[in-house]
């Protein structure tokens, strides 16, 4: 088994966090993983990608474009500008809430996330849209927004990862309160009920 | 042994460990800065660390450790390397007695810094050994490998990664404390003859180290990392591919069962000439692959002119390869394509190099534009705001710095004219004051940035007599790094606390009169600060001193009363906050709670006064945030 990964969004919202998640799971499963991650200035509301690979025979920690099997967008608009990297076939996990830039407010630029839901929908066929304020309202949090996804890359059977794996990861990676612990797990078993 | 998931930085962090380094000191600057916090968390507590106040520092404190027998380990970005290269030079011409690594993380891109500056063409010119590594186990591996080769050749090494290997992820063995070298310094053994520097003694050690690197040509050329990939298959191979970094990578799964003759160099300089020798026999031409100078490409070419070798060598001077930027795998898989065309090898199979298919994708809307902008509440938001009113309608000159605070330069702020380097702001604001009196200079610095470098420019200043505000956006850390400490901030990267330097009496103590500090998120108390002491004659300060929002908690987070928001706009035009957004439908203002740092500046600006509930701790915590 071999699986190309793109984490995308923009700097801030944990994507970075969620891809430690993703490497945990495998490396404890003993499949090899090389990673590669936007750190620095981007950090600060740009956009942010993370490259992940599993698998035997790996070399480069960047993918090429057309060979992802699976984009996990954070972002709609993040999705659409990593699309090229998806392969045929591919399946893209999104968030369907949008980060406006400050540009966008200011009106310097513009911004329709509706349009890039839409132009998703018109070119992935493998797509999963999660209502992420959807997820915050019933779960009472929006900043599990990425275990969420998590949850959503799963049943998208892309990830190559049980729903266990990514718990132990979680409980391995976030030492926090039990409470916490709790919130973490029914946002990665949200989706089962909520797509 | 054991495994663990490492960040390339840690890994090279764990492998100075492994080879028993003793003393370790730099400069934070991405993307080098995770090898000696790593250093920190890990240390074994037989290591002195210390975050140096600049890079320069940093050089001569780890060649001290050196000359006293240690292994030192000295760490920064690129751009770090200008500021310590006036030791560097001359430590080469010295040279050391214990192992020292000069570990310089260089940004192909560049994605955070500002230059494309190649440390494979400083090494050259500073007559320094470099050390190339391509993935993150090899680092672990090759900065032990560095540490013995300095040692046994009395030369400083520069062990140099670029972005995706310094921050790439992988899961590699690394060895228990247990297995660490264990390296004892014998200590500083006095002989002027060899440690001070006279121009006898260069010319002496000048004619020793060009010496020594010619017979380090040779030792290269056996160094296990520096590679011809399946000589034996390839014998017939026409066409040669010569590549370093994690450009050996991309080649390699571009290439993925393809026989082609693949040569990797791990040590640019000195050049490994006679593998070089070996791997061009019977080729007809080279294709080079590598980021930033066409290093090993004018190495080749000197190679195939000094043994008169009909060799083609092709590159970034050729066109073949961009000259400038990243690559990607699409760039190399394509230069390769192009290069490889029409090739035969051996067992006669077509030499094309394919890509996977992707999706045929139609135009997409407008993406987003996202720039990097300053965050939710940050202080530096509200001190160039409080600067932009103050001044507004004056003939003004915003010189800006390295830091958070160049992100000022976006709009609606737009309060950045000019960023030049660490510290440059400074002169910069100085320089336009003497030709342009009636424009009213201004020079931005942070609190971290000011003790790197902004001392020494503040003394010009007032030497000169020059007239300019100094403004010193003190957010009581070193922001963009990720939250390291500095001499401001009493702590010490080993979590020593020690006696804060002060800006105001390092300020005074130069002979400034007129040293302000006021809290940024004070709003008007902030532009009348401003309107008085820009009027003010000669060199004089303004320290805005609010913790960074990542190193502080808010008390309370603003929300808009939407009876009360008539919708002018006001807020997001003139702060452009990544927290206030627009409601539903499209009309008033909301906050983004999640992002909320409670600064309370929209607060303060809203003219019907429809925001509340925003409050700030103004102490920042010891600790890192996140």
């Amino acid at each position: 088994m071999s699986k190309n990964i793109i984490l995308c969004g923009v700097g801030g919202q944990g994507t970075i966090l969620a891809s430690r998640l993703i490497a945990t799971a495998a490396m404890d499963k003993d499949i090899p993983i090389k990673t590669a991650e936007t750190i620095g200035m981007a950090q600060r509301g740009g956009s942010v990608f993370s490259h992940l690979r599993l698998g035997e025979g790996i070399n480069s920690p960047l993918i090429g474009k057309g060979e992802v099997d699976l984009i996990i967008g954070f972002e709609p608009g993040e999705t659409v500008r990593q699309l090229p990297f998806l392969k045929q076939g591919g399946a893209v996990v999104v968030s369907s809430r949008p980060v406006m830039p400050v540009s966008a407010m200011i009106g310097q630029s513009k911004y329709d996330a509706e349009a890039m839901v839409e132009y998703l929908k018109a070119n992935v066929e493998h797509l999963t849209i999660v209502d992420a304020d959807k997820a915050a309202d019933e779960l009472g949090s929006a900043k599990v927004l990425n275990v969420v996804l998590l949850g959503a890359a799963l049943r998208s059977g892309e990830l190559g990862l049980e729903e266990s794996d990514l718990e132990n990861a979680i409980r391995e990676k976030v030492k926090v309160p039990e409470k916490f612990l709790e919130l973490n797990k029914k946002a990665l078993s949200w989706s089962k009920g909520g797509k | 042994m054991h495994k663990e998931f490492l960040m390339g930085n840690e890994a090279i962090a764990l492998g100075a460990l492994a080879a028993g380094v003793n003393l370790v000191a730099g400069y934070p600057g991405t993307p080098s800065t995770e090898v000696l916090e790593t250093i920190a968390k890990r240390n074994p507590g037989n290591v002195y660390v210390e975050w140096s106040i600049n890079e320069k520092a940093g050089m001569e404190v780890a060649a001290g450790a050196a000359y006293a027998g240690a292994r030192a380990l000295v760490t920064m970005k690129q751009v770090g390397l200008n500021v310590a290269s006036d030791p560097l030079m001359s430590l080469e011409y010295i040279g050391v007695k214990g192992g020292m690594v000069v570990l310089v993380a260089d940004d192909p891109g560049p994605i955070s810094s500002q230059t494309e500056q190649d440390t494979r063409t400083f090494a050259m010119f500073s007559k320094v050994p470099v050390f190339d590594p391509s993935s993150v186990s090899e680092a672990y591996e090759m900065i032990q490998e560095a540490f013995d080769f300095s040692e046994k050749y009395g030369t400083p090494v520069f062990f140099r990664a670029t972005t995706r290997v310094d921050h790439g992820y992988e899961a590699l063995e690394v060895k228990d404390p247990e297995e660490y070298f264990v390296n004892k310094p014998e200590g500083f053994v006095k002989d002027p003859s060899r440690w001070v520097i006279f121009p006898r003694l260069s010319v002496k050690n000048h004619a020793l180290i060009e010496k020594r690197n010619a017979e380090l040509k040779n030792v290269f050329s056996e160094y296990h990392r520096n590679k011809i990939l399946r000589e034996e298959d390839t014998a017939k191979c026409r066409k040669g591919i010569a590549t370093q970094g994690v450009n050996f990578m991309y080649t390699l799964d571009s290439l993925h069962d393809k026989n082609a003759r693949v040569m990797r160099v791990a040590t640019p300089f000195p050049f490994p000439e006679k593998l070089a020798l070996d791997f061009l026999a019977g080729l007809d031409e080279v294709l080079c692959i590598e980021e930033l100078d066409p290093v090993i490409e004018r190495a080749l070419t000197y190679v195939c002119g000094k043994y008169s070798l009909d060799v083609r060598i092709r590159g970034k001077l050729t066109g073949d390869i961009p000259p400038s930027g990243e690559n990607s795998m699409e760039i190399v898989r394509g230069a390769l394509a192009e290069f490889l065309k029409n090739e035969e090898d051996e067992t006669g199979e077509d030499g094309t190099v394919v890509a996977p298919a992707a999706a045929e994708l139609p135009q997409p809307p407008a993406l987003p534009v996202r720039p990097p902008v300053l965050c939710a509440g940050c202080p530096h938001r509200a001190s160039f705001y409080a600067v932009k009113t103050a001044m507004r309608g004056k003939k003004t000159i915003y010189c800006g710095d390295i830091g958070c605070y160049t992100l000022g330069n976006a709009a609606p702020l737009d309060m950045c004219d000019t960023c030049l380097c660490m510290g440059a702001g400074i002169g910069i604001a100085q320089g336009v004051g003497h030709i342009e009196p009636d424009t009213k200079c201004f020079a931005f610095v942070g609190d971290s940035t000011f003790f790197a470098s902004g001392i020494t420019g503040t003394v010009n200043a007032f030497y000169n007599q020059a007239d300019m505000t100094l403004i010193v956006l003190d957010n009581s850390t070193t922001a963009m790094t990720g939250h390291q400490p500095h001499p401001g901030t009493g702590r010490t990267v080993m979590g020593q606390v020690v006696e804060k330097v002060s800006i105001e009496r390092v300020l005074r103590a130069i002979g400034l009169t007129v040293v302000e500090t006021v809290d940024p998120l004070d709003y008007a108390l902030s532009v009348e600060t401003v309107k008085r002491v820009a009027d003010e004659p000669g060199v004089k300060a303004i320290i805005f001193r609010s913790p960074c929002i990542a190193i502080s908690k808010p008390k309370g987070r603003s929300h808009v009363d939407p009876d009360k928001c008539i919708g002018c706009g006001k807020c997001i035009r003139e702060l452009g906050c990544p927290a206030i957004i627009l409601d539903s439908d499209g009309k008033k203002a909301k906050i983004d709670t999640s992002v909320c740092t409670g600064c309370t500046l929209c607060e303060q600006l809203c003219p019907v006064k429809a925001i509340s509930g925003g409050a700030k701790n103004d102490t920042a915590k010891g600790g890192r945030h996140e």
